[in-house]
């Protein structure tokens, strides 16, 4: 009777989970793209926040005055025409035609003027502008004017960067909100329109083709040309867990993830209708950081040991062991970006650890204990932070690896007491290329004191340098300056470059076509097969 | 039985107080700073200190505190610090799918694990009641995130029955609904059937060793009847509360089991807003697991009552 009833039980069970399955086997015909980013989208504002999904969502629903090509050069985006005065001091910008927002009223020079206020007030390179800036102003309902002090060689660059934070345009309402407040309306002019409705903070967010939308004619290329959405909706959801995102990919439930593990690369590649590419020429720019204000760190002997005791290879090669997704880069900017040089590398390129050593012994180090905040949550900062680890032992410093998530990091780093009073001595991260283009968005070379990056180096020299920089609108001059910073950013060592690493993008190739080559993720252009 | 409810009912408040105290006090002394999450990982110093003085977070800790109790007592939990989206809100989002998976795993366990245990116990000493221990022992051994991951790669990625992740409500219809619950509730129902199953037999194995049972089959009645009429009431109170039990230990298993499932409910939340130090949503959550852990454990002692009549209040 055991067995009647087993049966019975076991065919039930069969028919249930066969019609389940078979239930789940039928598909819509609409063009969704769903897309995994690099972390959630909790907030909705690009300008309150430096993160990178914000950022996505921003290129989504937002529009630039101008955008970077592929080869990394400015165009105009919203902007139709601009005039640049000899003297180079006067820049008038007038909008391209029929321009809307997404509630359909017409994009005006009012509404840039107010975005580019607002955008200047928290972005590195836009503050540089606004401090350089005599005034903006708006001449007529398509054509604005920005009037300078004194000539400022990056305006198009900053208009057009493409890291954070973005100069968005925003209607003017929601652009005069304070900066540091998140901006209540998500209304935008882009490619898609943001479904407020659907938003599940932490979780999912839908966009939908903005049918309005008006594109330039040019072929899309990286942000610039002309963005034309070709799926109806796309979805941009979190898959926190990284083996779930490539399960759900290779599945076929998903159709994008911009940063698939590393270790799950192999995989990946050999699954059926995925691809693996390298979007982003730049790579990831690996970061060793160290607080000039707290000793032994702050005198620059300790911090040229610390430069003589690394090995760039035995930190990328502990990231990943495929040579073809990391490179060994003695330029502070992105190696092949237009201001990459070897200046000053040497003590970075050559290990030595009895160097180092002489340098401590010559600085007074008395083996005091260095804090190494060890962020364990990040699968290219957990390694490297080991091998940066173990150098420095290596090279006779006395190391404390204080391990912690990233969240505690960024909270951790912002303390400026002793490392012995919950201070610190060495943090690492990283930067996506474009950041570190050029010496004015580079935010690790900086040496502004008090107004530089987290670790607060000090360089009189480096920050004369950069505003010379700014100043200048020759490329050949602007090259030999970003060298001599460089060259001088090793001398103080502002922070000790660990290369580059290349993070691959994952697609279903067999149900997306004309994905863009970019270094942030974008969807315009793509078409589901 | 009324005024022991009210009382209990009435003793939650202080209960929920003390959580509430606690909650904040720790998170606010641990290190973090939800300033610095918002702002982003490229943020420059100054702009951290603006946003901590726009979140109100360089204010005096009792000042915060009295802010935010003064609104909890007026069944406002606040807004997330990120979203701006008020917390009620957020939860109520969420609560959703994971008030189908604890449901699900519990009914899996339920399922699983009574017939289970009862057998154990009918047949003890065989190889049955053996393969049952065998298989407690390793349901409560293997990490939910392990057995997950086993069954993804077998129903999902080479059957191809299941999805790998997400979650569908069942306003979306039934069958969606369950291709996306089965897996995740399976594998965390294993957990809690292995348990339930060890004390359905041991609490059985006891009872079948009292007179009466003995005297019910010295009555000539069936086997069975004396098993599930009289041998398994007598036994179903360490069963009811080890199921009540094992709905609050739930709460932590559905964090891990969203995580692996990408199921979008309470666990994630929670899990997302810890990292992000998003205060208002970690004590909003906190407190309502609060009361439904005093909920639950009401519920547990007056089916005492029904369970057994030697027992009022």
């Amino acid at each position: 009777m055991c067995t009647n009833v087993l049966k019975k039980v076991m065919v039930a069970c069969l028919a249930i989970v066969m019609v389940i399955g078979l239930t789940g086997q039928v598909r819509g015909a609409e063009t969704l793209l769903r897309a995994v980013l690099d972390s959630s989208i909790k907030q909705l504002d690009p300008i309150w926040t430096t993160g990178y999904a914000v950022r996505t969502h921003g290129f989504m629903i937002y529009d630039t005055l101008f955008g970077l090509d592929a080869d990394l050069n400015v165009k105009p985006q919203m902007v139709d025409a601009y005039t640049v005065s000899s003297d180079k001091l006067v820049y008038t910008f007038t909008l391209r035609s029929g321009l809307k927002w997404h509630d359909g009223t017409p994009v005006t020079s009012k509404d840039c003027v107010a975005s580019i206020k607002r955008w200047g007030a928290k972005d590195g390179i836009g503050q540089k502008l606004m401090a350089a800036t005599q005034k903006l102003e708006v001449i007529d309902d398509k054509t604005f004017r920005l009037i300078l002090k004194e000539p400022f060689g990056m305006v198009l660059q900053g208009l057009g960067k493409v890291t954070s934070n973005v100069c968005f345009m925003m209607r003017e309402k929601d652009a005069l909100t304070d900066p540091n407040e998140q901006v209540k309306e998500v209304i935008g002019s882009g490619p898609f329109k943001f479904v407020k409705e659907a938003f599940q903070p932490g979780v999912t967010a839908f966009y939908v083709k903005n049918e309005a939308y008006v594109p330039r004619k040019e072929p899309a290329s990286n942000m610039a040309g002309g963005k034309i959405p070709q799926v109806d909706r796309v979805e941009l959801v979190w898959i926190p867990d990284p083996n779930t995102a490539a399960n759900a990919l290779m599945a076929g439930e998903i159709d994008y993830i911009w940063t698939p593990s590393l270790d799950l690369v192999p995989k990946l590649k050999a699954a059926k209708g995925v691809t693996v590419e390298i979007h982003d020429p730049t790579g990831l720019q690996t970061v060793c950081r160290l607080n000039h204000q707290q000793p032994p760190f702050d005198n620059v002997k300790v911090r040229q040991a610390a430069l003589w005791a690394t090995n760039m290879e035995d930190n990328l090669r502990a990231v990943t062991s495929d040579p073809t997704l990391f490179k060994v880069c003695s330029s502070m900017y992105p190696c092949d970006s237009p201001f990459a040089s070897d200046a000053g590398s040497e003590p970075l390129m050559k290990q030595d650890f009895e160097k180092a050593k002489q340098l401590l012994k010559e600085a007074g180090y008395k083996g005091e204990k260095i804090v190494i905040l060890h962020c364990t949550d990040d699968n290219v900062i957990n390694p490297q932070t080991l091998v940066t680890g173990q150098n420095l032992r290596k090279a006779g410093f006395n190391v404390d690896m204080q391990a912690m998530d990233w969240s505690t990091l960024v909270s951790r780093r912002a303390v400026r007491k002793p490392a012995t009073e919950g201070g610190w001595h060495i943090f690492q991260t990283w930067f996506n290329g474009p950041d570190f283009l050029n010496p004015l968005e580079h935010m690790a070379i900086g040496a502004g004191c008090e107004k530089a990056w987290w670790g607060w180096p000090c360089d009189e020299e480096i920050e004369k340098l950069r505003a010379a920089f700014g100043r200048e609108a020759d490329l050949q001059k602007q090259k030999e300056i970003a060298r001599a910073i460089q060259k001088r950013a090793f001398e103080v060592v502002t922070y000790v470059p660990l290369g580059t690493v290349y993070q691959p993008v994952a697609y279903r190739s067999d149900r997306l076509e004309g994905m863009l080559k970019s270094p942030a993720p974008l969807f315009w252009n793509v078409k589901k097969k | 039985m009324w005024g022991y409810i009210a009382r209990r009912l009435l003793a939650t408040i202080p209960v929920v107080g003390v959580v509430a105290v606690f909650v904040f006090l720790l998170l606010h002394l641990a290190p973090g700073d939800p300033a610095a999450v918002v702002a982003g990982s490229y943020a420059m110093p100054k702009d951290v200190e603006r946003i901590r003085e726009k979140l109100g977070l360089n204010e005096p800790i009792h000042i915060q505190f009295g802010k935010w109790i003064s609104h909890v007592a007026r069944g406002d939990l606040g807004d997330s610090i990120f979203s701006e989206m008020p917390v009620t809100t957020l939860i109520a989002q969420r609560v959703e799918p994971t008030l189908c998976l604890a449901v699900a795993s519990i009914l899996v366990a339920i399922v699983l694990a009574v017939p289970l245990g009862i057998v154990a116990a009918w047949r003890a000493g065989t190889w049955i009641d053996h393969l049952v221990m065998i298989f407690a022992v390793l349901g409560f051994s293997i990490p939910v995130f392990v057995i997950g991951y086993v069954l993804i790669y077998g129903f999902s990625i080479k059957a191809q029955i299941f999805p790998v992740q997400g979650f569908i409500s069942i306003r979306q219809g039934l069958l969606p609904f369950l291709r996306t619950i089965t897996l995740p509730s399976v594998a965390l129902g294993l957990i809690y059937a292995a348990l339930i199953a060890r004390i359905t037999r041991a609490s059985l194995l006891e009872v079948l060793g009292e007179d009466y049972i003995r005297t019910a089959h010295a009555k000539g009645l069936q086997p069975r009847a004396v098993l599930l009429r009289h041998a398994l009431k007598n036994a179903s109170v360490p069963i009811v509360t080890i199921i009540g039990v094992g709905i609050a230990m739930l709460i932590g298993g559905v964090v891990v089991t969203e995580s692996v499932f990408n199921i979008s409910g309470l666990g994630r939340l929670v899990v997302d807003s810890v990292l992000a130090r998003d205060y208002p949503v970690i004590q909003g959550i906190t407190l309502m697991f609060t009361g439904i852990y005093l909920l639950i454990n009401l519920i547990v002692d007056i089916s005492y009552t029904f369970l057994d009549p030697r027992i009022h209040y």
